[in-house]
């Protein structure tokens, strides 16, 4: 559980100038979760994931991870290695000249012995089916799998969470698509805690929950129901509802029967042809 | 433009030679190349040439490779041929033309000149040619780590090594892009006079190097959130051993070697 009490953080640009990047925030991620945070560019969101561990330390207030604070710092890594962290720019995050040295950086980092890195680098690189690629050198692979080889640098170190900042905002369709699977596989299958900031709204739909964000505050937090019938609020913020869930209101107000809150092409469909 | 730039040439193997212990391997090529500069005799150039023919053999290199390896070099090799040819004397004169003459002594000084040049690039260019990068970088940290104590940064050079061959295929892709774009705007990076064209390589210099440092603003901060604290307490997934078949390799060239220039051979 990561449990975020009144937490605030600002960035001192010069004497006079302070920008309050998240403010005031109390959130609890639950074991287990699918969490998205959306907000248009500036609203604090990255500034979140990395409070989320450590990277930032807050201003004013507590983030615990497991109940240890990431303000502790003989638990600097021990958060780290609990809260795992992908970045938006897979080029930037890939260190190593081969695929399978770079997912063992992170053990390594760790002081995991050899035959177990050996082993956890082969579990992480088949959980996100890049086994085969484990010789290759990353730069010539797709944007998509160099995400999924982040996802799997991060695995290696055997997370409990995982927080992804913006990880599709680079890729085109197939590799947002190849990176939103693995990560909803990894938190169904693995249970592992997902965290995902985006400004895709459809990503956010498979979400358990959806926190917008809005000049560091927290705007809404919901099911991804609750938080996108809300249409006129998220487009006073700058943000669109999903497109399907757009049509079903434009669909519902042309006297068609159909509630607010459509998420997805199945759910249109199963309303419109009962 | 930037094709050109052939970068971590290794060419992957399973000869004697690729799996000899890359340690092991730096440390036969140091001694070679120091035994090199010791022999003064046709026959002892003879020997040595016969070590690089034969490690090329049997690592089934291809010879093109090697030569393209002697490429820089053909400029430095013509130079000293000419310098000696003109400038040592001795032996019998070839060739009398007022003041300038040529004679036996220069010619073969010269020719055994260059052929120590051209064993020097081709053998040193065998240990990158038959290493994984990642092997030669965790060598050299291997190699270095003992001088830790008095302050050689073993594991941050073998790491800024490893970070640097991850990053010039990306920079010279990004290069490739930022000199198409500013191509689009009329920028001209082909014609003018050398002046005038390393002027013009600022607009393409210029975003290299922002994006550059912003790159590697966001990797030390995903090294950071991957528990990167330095080599301190790091283990390696890959442990190379240094095997009896290794040190007996090491022993016997070095033995080898030693034995012949004794003999004065």
């Amino acid at each position: 559980m990561i449990q975020l009490q009144d937490v605030s953080y600002s960035y001192q640009l010069d004497e006079e100038h302070v920008i309050h990047a998240v403010s005031d925030i109390n959130l609890t991620i639950e074991q287990g979760e699918f969490l998205a945070i959306i907000g248009h560019n500036g609203s604090g969101k990255s500034t979140l994931a990395k409070l989320l561990n450590g990277l930032l330390l807050p201003d004013k207030g507590v983030v615990s991870v497991d109940s240890m604070s990431t303000s502790d710092p003989d638990k600097y890594w021990q958060i780290r290695q609990q809260v795992g962290m992908v970045f938006q720019n897979p080029d930037n995050q890939l260190i190593a000249t081969i695929v399978e040295e770079d997912v063992a950086f992170g053990p390594e980092n760790l002081g995991i012995p050899p035959a177990e890195i050996v082993s956890r680098v082969e579990e992480s690189l088949s959980q996100v089916a890049m086994l085969d690629y484990r010789h290759h050198a990353p730069h010539l692979l797709s944007g998509g799998q160099k995400q999924r080889i982040a996802i799997a640098g991060i695995l290696a170190m055997r997370p409990q969470y995982l927080v992804l900042d913006e990880p599709t905002a680079m890729l085109d369709p197939q590799g947002r698509r190849e990176v939103m699977d693995t990560v909803s596989r990894l938190n169904r299958e693995e249970g592992i805690t997902v965290v995902w900031i985006t400004h895709h709204m459809e990503e956010a739909v498979r979400a358990h929950r959806v926190m917008v964000m809005e000049h560091g505050r927290m705007a809404v937090l919901g099911t991804p129901r609750e938080v996108f019938q809300q249409t006129e609020l998220l487009q006073s913020l700058h943000l669109d509802v999903p497109v399907i869930t757009r049509l079903g209101q434009l669909l519902a107000q042309d006297g068609f029967n159909l509630p607010p809150d459509v998420l997805t092409v199945e759910e249109m469909v199963s309303h419109l042809c009962p | 433009m930037f094709k050109a730039a052939a970068i971590g040439q290794y060419y992957p193997g399973d000869s004697f030679f690729h799996r000899l212990e890359p340690r092991i391997k730096i440390g036969l090529i140091a001694i070679y190349v120091i035994s090199l500069f010791l022999f003064n005799t046709y026959r002892g150039y003879l020997a040595m040439s016969l070590f690089t023919l034969a490690v090329i053999i049997t690592s089934r290199l291809p010879y093109k490779l090697l030569l393209r390896g002697l490429k820089p070099l053909y400029f430095i090799l013509a130079f000293t041929l000419v310098l000696h040819i003109f400038l040592t004397k001795g032996g019998t004169v070839l060739f009398q033309w007022r003041k300038i003459s040529i004679e036996s002594q220069g010619v073969i000084s010269g020719l055994m000149m260059a052929w120590r040049l051209v064993l020097l690039v081709m053998t040193s260019s065998l240990l990158t040619l038959t290493t994984s990068p990642i092997a030669l970088t965790d060598a050299i940290e291997g190699l270095l780590s003992p001088l830790k104590p008095i302050g050689v940064p073993a594991h941050e050079l073998a790491m800024m090594m490893t970070i640097a061959l991850r990053f010039i295929p990306t920079l010279l892709e990004e290069a490739e892009k930022i000199m198409k774009a500013q191509m689009a705007r009329g920028a001209d990076f082909e014609s003018g006079n050398l002046i005038q064209r390393a002027k013009s390589m600022i607009p393409l210099l210029v975003p290299l190097f922002i994006s550059a440092f912003r790159r590697a603003d966001d990797l030390a901060l995903a090294m950071e959130a991957r528990c990167y604290r330095g080599g301190k307490g790091r283990t390696k997934m890959r442990v190379h051993k240094i095997t009896g078949k290794d040190w007996f390799t090491l022993v016997a060239f070095a033995g080898t070697v030693a034995v012949l220039l004794w003999l004065k051979f």
